[in-house]
């Protein structure tokens, strides 16, 4: 699926987060290329969710730089930014629906920013995303508090989806699920990837999850990320990465692939 | 340029579709479709080549407006047609069109609405109710099992409650009760009779305004924490931690913010007292020339032995009140942030109506009982 000569969609150099005196990457460097799914993996604390903070323009880091799309994310003017936004859609962990506003109302809450529909026009779009992820229209009208965890996840990834993005950023994706409605989610991404031709940075600690989706793997070990394909990473010698995917929950996932 | 364009081709029909078909152009894109009508009676052609980055949304609303005009099931061919067509072709069949989202329930009628409003007043009351119940009896299982007291958790409410609201009820209780004695002094010069504004600033204080004052700020400050602390708590599962943990909420988080309230606000309203007489003495000296010695001889004369107590009893009742008030809303916040906001503002607003209401209880009962 990836293209290895087309220029890539991300592109972080030399990273550097520091809280206090702790530091949490330094001197990272990540590429993403357009049509893969790139799986980002540590150990709690390796700082991936402040890494996709920092890709999004959520944090400014210590040092370095981040590109989307060619773009200095650092430097881009509010105007800039506030383009470059609708190319890409994000879920949060817990899914970040706003509370008081339906699903139907959180996935239009982005259209009706940056769009002038009328109602019909949002309700058949949200009845699309809806689709999309998933659920079923009579989830249209529930509260987030109403919806179980696994609707949460594909309720925050057709809002992610409803200003039809090329990049998705998914932050654990697939956590707190059963394995069947993880599965699930699995099978939805890889056909939303195939079927809308779509870039997708995913955090997660789910091997089985990134076995099953992603295309090119990278760990951040000690500040810094060790780029690969599976097949790659499971051959490299370092430590901690050699302990993640040969212990004893990842070596049971690999005999499920291969055996 | 117009986005569709429809025309005979021989047996069948053309739809030509044009120029930007992105999402940003679908509100155009939909009105387009509207004036549509033309019922599709024969084969149908779909020519994609000239239509510009074609998003699902449009598509998607073509696909829709296609199957309404298409009652009789024509074939309709796609060409140079968009990656996501087969797609959503898929999901249109999947899902049946007319079962869209609808956003909006029906509004309720009026009579409906005013009968869920009796009931969940009713509701409302019969919690409350037993709110105070359940808090009465961990109050009386204290008792046995000192324990549940939890003196550690008193003493920092004590603290936040009481100890630095200290700055902020001296200030108000001392301007207003500098403005209280210069406008009854100004009305009282009238009948010469200057020296009275001690009566009325002492009996006035004391009796009411030290409480009184003390009591909204406290509602003010501390009925909103209580309301907003444990209305997090509950919706971050907190609360039924506790309860899964054993532990019981009204024993750990609302008794010991009851019980800080009723020893801090008595303590605050003394110090309210001394500030507003304070205040008034003052005044009194610079003002009216009232040196201080003949103010406190006619501020002894003026009171009774019990115009201080009348105040004071007041405050541990009014404590009891904002402390439930403000820890019963945080426990009703449920699911999401906007109850937490609601519920925040009517702790506030209702305790401060209730401790007015049983000011104007006590002042009734102090009357009958000549207090």
């Amino acid at each position: 699926m990836s293209n290895e000569t087309s220029s890539p969609i991300i592109r972080v150099h030399g990273l550097v987060n520091r809280f206090g005196a702790q530091v949490v990457h330094n001197g990272l460097d990540m590429e993403v290329r357009p049509g893969e799914i790139f799986g980002i993996v540590g150990g709690s604390g390796s700082g991936k969710s402040v890494l996709l903070r920092a890709i999004l323009g959520l944090r400014r880091p210590d040092a370095g730089t981040v590109e989307m799309c060619g773009q200095d994310m650092l430097r881009l003017s509010r105007a800039r930014r506030a383009a470059l936004v609708r190319n890409y859609g994000v879920t949060f962990q817990n899914g970040a629906l706003i509370s008081s506003l339906t699903v139907a109302q959180n996935i239009q809450l982005p259209l009706r920013e940056y769009f002038s529909f009328s109602e019909d026009t949002l309700n058949e779009l949200a009845f699309l995303d809806l689709g999309l992820a998933g659920l079923p229209p009579d989830s249209a009208d529930k509260y987030p508090a109403q919806l179980s965890g696994g609707m949460v996840k594909r309720a925050a990834l057709a809002r992610a989806l409803s200003l039809e993005p090329k990049l998705l950023f998914l932050d654990e994706p697939t956590s707190g699920l059963d394995p069947i409605s993880a599965a699930a989610f699995d099978e939805l991404l890889l056909y939303l990837h195939s079927q809308l031709k779509l870039t997708v940075v995913m955090i997660t600690h789910d091997l089985d999850s990134l076995f099953r989706t992603c295309n090119r793997v990278g760990v951040i070990v000690d500040g810094r990320m060790i780029t690969d394909t599976l097949e790659g990473i499971l051959q490299n010698p370092n430590p901690w990465i050699h302990d993640y995917f040969h212990g004893a929950r990842a070596r049971a996932v690999q005999k499920e692939d291969h055996g | 340029m117009a986005a569709l364009a429809l025309e005979r081709r021989g047996n069948g029909w053309r739809l030509q579709l044009n120029g930007d078909w992105s999402l940003a152009a679908l509100a155009n894109i939909e009105q387009e479709l509207q004036t549509l009508t033309t019922p599709i009676d024969a084969p149908m052609v779909c020519d994609w080549s000239h239509a510009e980055a074609p998003g699902i949304g449009p598509v998607w609303a073509l696909l829709t407006r296609l199957r309404d005009l298409n009652a009789g099931g024509f074939p309709v061919a796609h060409v140079r047609e968009p990656y996501t067509l087969a797609f959503l072709q898929q999901l249109e069949v999947e899902r049946h069109p007319g079962q869209g989202a609808k956003v909006n329930p029906s509004p309720a009628g009026i009579i409906g609405a005013l009968g869920r409003w009796t009931l969940n007043q009713g509701v409302e009351a019969r919690g409350a109710v037993g709110f105070f119940g359940r808090m009465v009896t961990v109050l009386g299982e204290a008792f046995t099992r000192p324990r549940a007291l939890r003196v550690p958790s008193i003493v920092r409410h004590v603290y936040e409650t009481g100890i630095t609201a200290i700055p902020i009820v001296s200030l108000i209780a001392f301007l207003i009760s500098v403005i209280v004695a210069y406008l009854g002094a100004q009305q009282l010069a009238k009948f010469g009779a200057t020296i009275f504004v001690v009566d009325l600033l002492t009996i006035s204080v004391l009796r009411e305004m030290g409480v009184l004052l003390t009591a909204i700020i406290v509602a003010g400050r501390s009925g909103s924490a209580f309301a907003a602390e444990i209305g997090v708590m509950q919706l971050n599962e907190e609360t039924d931690a506790l309860r899964a943990m054993g532990l019981n909420p009204i024993e750990v988080l609302v008794l010991p913010r009851v019980l800080a309230l009723i020893i801090a606000l008595p303590l605050l309203t003394i110090i309210a007292d001394a500030m507003g007489l304070a205040g008034g003495g003052l005044l009194s000296l610079i003002n009216l020339h009232i040196p201080l010695p003949q103010f406190m001889n006619r501020l002894r004369e003026s009171i009774s032995p019990t115009t201080f107590w009348a105040g004071l009893v007041k405050a541990p009742v009014f404590a009891v009140l904002i402390g439930m008030v403000g820890t019963y809303r945080g426990m009703q916040v449920r699911e999401s942030a906007r109850e937490l906001g609601r519920l925040t503002t009517v702790a506030v607003v209702q305790s401060i109506f209730m401790v007015i209401l049983a000011d104007a209880l006590f002042a009734v009962l102090f009357m009958q009982i000549d207090f």
